[in-house]
């Protein structure tokens, strides 16, 4: 695999003419500020990357592209009700060039709507949107089909033909683009070697596993060249392992090519395994945006607080039980730390700053994007004013900590 | 039974297979886009146009009601114009292909339902069009069934022909009704019999071989 994709890397994708995007452009001095340099990411073994939350450990800001970069997706205001029910209740957002925003929210929320709305396959009632600066929200059907064709779409059920063969799928879009036979074919071939499935190009869809078949749908999007990529909770149907073999290679691809993913899910791993930037989505409304790593750290509304409680530390049931309001022996904090804060050595400077004993309970610290983002659960015992210094010292720390009670 | 019995009968057989092929090709030709019709222009179709399907699928159930044996007789003038007469072998064939072709095109109808919408979806989000959609989804996806559906229809023409005997069409049918129950045939009827059961089981073999050979879906 590694010399098909040190040639790949110095010939480049988009050499080759395979997609019509800029390379991963970060300049080396930033990257080796950011702890890694091109070659490891080039380098990475393409079907079985290894797992992504374990590489996010080396320290990394957020993207390149979320600085400056230039805008591919713009919406504003974006409404659109079906019948009495509301879908979209004033939805404006934004997607910069090379970055993967994750739009998080239950079912029914309103993801569906909005992510369609961006190839036109929805019409909002009022708003706009625009991709890469044109308004398409009024564009008629016979306008809107070369413009899709520079957005690919990957689905929850994969959506392959199933009496094409995995070759054909991949080529369709260039079929449709009316791409003479022999391109179509080099491309699809380039296309299942980059996602992993060359040696399944005559076979039929059917035959292929659930992550196979994504990896397929995968193939087939970026077959045309898209400047972004739409993925509709594109690893829902799948396992957790061949998840994060999809999502490895989605990162993969948005890191080696720039290209711009915009992702819908209801499962917060998959914003924290690879999104740049998330946006969490309510009854039609954003009600949080922002760098992953900073709305893991201090999550705001009570729908990202529970979106996010499957994977935050939480006090174990017992002694959640037993919490009861009157002070008693012991007092139960509460320490989220995130950033710099989470970078010291919080817990030593704590015990040797104020006099006493404490127990840490539950919780650990989390690389989010390179960021640490931690909660702990102290058992603190409550004599000597022990818990109000121990609130002062954290507190000063830039560590939020709150008493949750006493056991 | 005779020499001239056999002669009869194979030139019967040849009538039947003839009038079935011909009007199965029609129906199929007609049918299949008649059925591609009704999918688009149903509600939330891809050319959604509820008059046209209102009045495509009236027009289709009023065909259907009507007894086939009418339909012969009535379309007398209709094959008048078409075929110059309106007795023997391919006069029949203008009724049979008529009764079949909204036949067909309500079982092509249901076969391109069940083509995943999510298909139509992925097809449109790849900037394709309606004719695109017809030729890379529609009709692939359904094949399976729309091949399964044709023989179901032929198998139907192949019993609907014996009724164009009395248009002088001649076929399988006629003979079974001329020779072996107006005569008392027995050995004429038995062998006819025959010969449509070979006849409708060899159609249903290769339909179904064809079918598994299109069938891709699991």
């Amino acid at each position: 695999m590694q010399p098909y994709l040190e040639r790949r890397a110095a010939r480049g994708l988009w050499a080759s003419g395979l997609l019509d995007l800029e390379p991963f452009d970060t300049p080396p001095r930033e990257a080796a500020r950011k702890g890694y340099t091109l070659n490891q990411h080039v380098l990475a073994e393409i079907p079985h990357l290894a797992d992504t939350v374990d590489d996010d450990i080396s320290p990394r800001p957020a993207h390149p592209a979320l600085a400056d970069g230039e805008e591919v997706v713009r919406l504003v205001d974006l409404k659109r009700r079906f019948g009495e029910t509301p879908a979209l209740e004033g939805v404006s957002l934004t997607v910069r060039k090379g970055e993967i925003l994750g739009i998080i929210g239950r079912s029914g929320a309103g993801k569906s709507t909005l992510i369609r709305c961006l190839n036109g396959l929805e019409r909002p009632d009022s708003g706009q949107v625009y991709i890469e600066g044109r308004e398409i929200s009024r564009l008629g059907e016979s306008e809107l089909q070369p413009l899709r064709r520079r957005i690919g779409m990957i689905f929850q059920h994969f959506n392959l033909l199933s009496a094409k063969t995995v070759e054909d799928n991949v080529a369709l879009p260039l079929k449709i683009e009316g791409r003479p036979k022999a391109e179509r074919r080099a491309r699809a071939a380039e296309l299942l070697e980059l996602v992993g499935l060359s040696v399944k190009a005559k076979a039929y869809p059917s035959s292929l596993s659930g992550g196979q078949k994504q990896r397929v749908g995968i193939a087939r999007a970026l077959a045309a060249g898209p400047a972004l990529l739409l993925s509709d909770e594109a690893t829902s149907a799948l396992d957790p392992e061949t998840t994060r073999s999809i999502l490895a290679l989605l990162k993969d691809i948005n890191q080696r090519f720039g290209l711009t993913i915009l992702l819908i899910t209801h499962e917060m791993e998959v914003i924290r395994s690879i999104a740049d930037r998330v946006a969490v989505i309510d009854a039609g409304r954003i009600v949080e945006e922002g760098p992953v790593w900073s709305v893991f750290a201090d999550p705001q509304s009570e729908i990202t607080q529970s979106l996010l409680g499957g994977i935050r530390p939480q006090l174990p049931a017992d002694i959640a039980e037993k919490l009861s309001p009157v002070p008693g022996k012991e007092a139960i904090l509460r320490v989220d730390v995130a950033g710099d804060a989470a970078r010291r050595p919080l817990l030593s400077e704590l015990a040797a700053a104020v006099p006493g004993r404490f127990r840490l309970i539950h919780g650990g610290i989390d690389h989010v994007q390179g960021e640490p983002v931690g909660s702990l659960f102290l058992g603190v015992v409550a004599k000597d004013g022990q818990v109000a210094k121990t609130l002062d010292f954290l507190t000063a720390r830039n560590a939020r900590a709150k008493v949750l009670g006493y056991v | 039974m005779s020499e001239v019995m056999l002669q009869l009968l194979l030139r019967s057989l040849w009538e039947t297979v003839l009038m079935t092929a011909a009007s199965g090709l029609i129906s199929l030709v007609a049918g299949l886009p008649l059925g591609l019709a009704l999918i688009a222009t149903e509600r939330g179709g891809i050319a959604e146009n509820l008059w046209v399907n209102r009045i495509l699928a009236a027009i289709i159930n009023g065909f259907r009601s009507v007894p086939f044996i009418i339909l012969l007789v009535a379309l007398i003038p209709v094959t008048r114009l078409i075929v110059g007469t309106s007795i023997g072998t391919w006069a029949a064939i203008v009724p049979l292909s008529i009764a079949a072709t909204p036949y067909y095109a309500r079982i092509a109808e249901v076969s391109l339902r069940e083509v995943d919408r999510g298909l139509i979806e992925a097809a449109r989000a790849m900037g394709g069009n309606r004719w695109t959609i017809i030729r890379e989804v529609l009709v692939p996806e359904a094949l399976p069934g729309i091949v399964a559906g044709f023989t179901v229809t032929l198998v139907t023409l192949v019993g609907a022909s014996a009724m164009a005997g009395a248009i002088g069409a001649g076929g399988l049918g006629d003979l079974a009704i001329r020779y072996g129950y107006q005569r008392f045939e027995t050995t004429v009827m038995i062998a006819v019999v025959a010969v449509l059961i070979v006849l409708v089981c060899g159609i249903q073999w290769l339909g179904d071989r064809l079918v598994a050979q299109l069938d891709h879906r699991t």
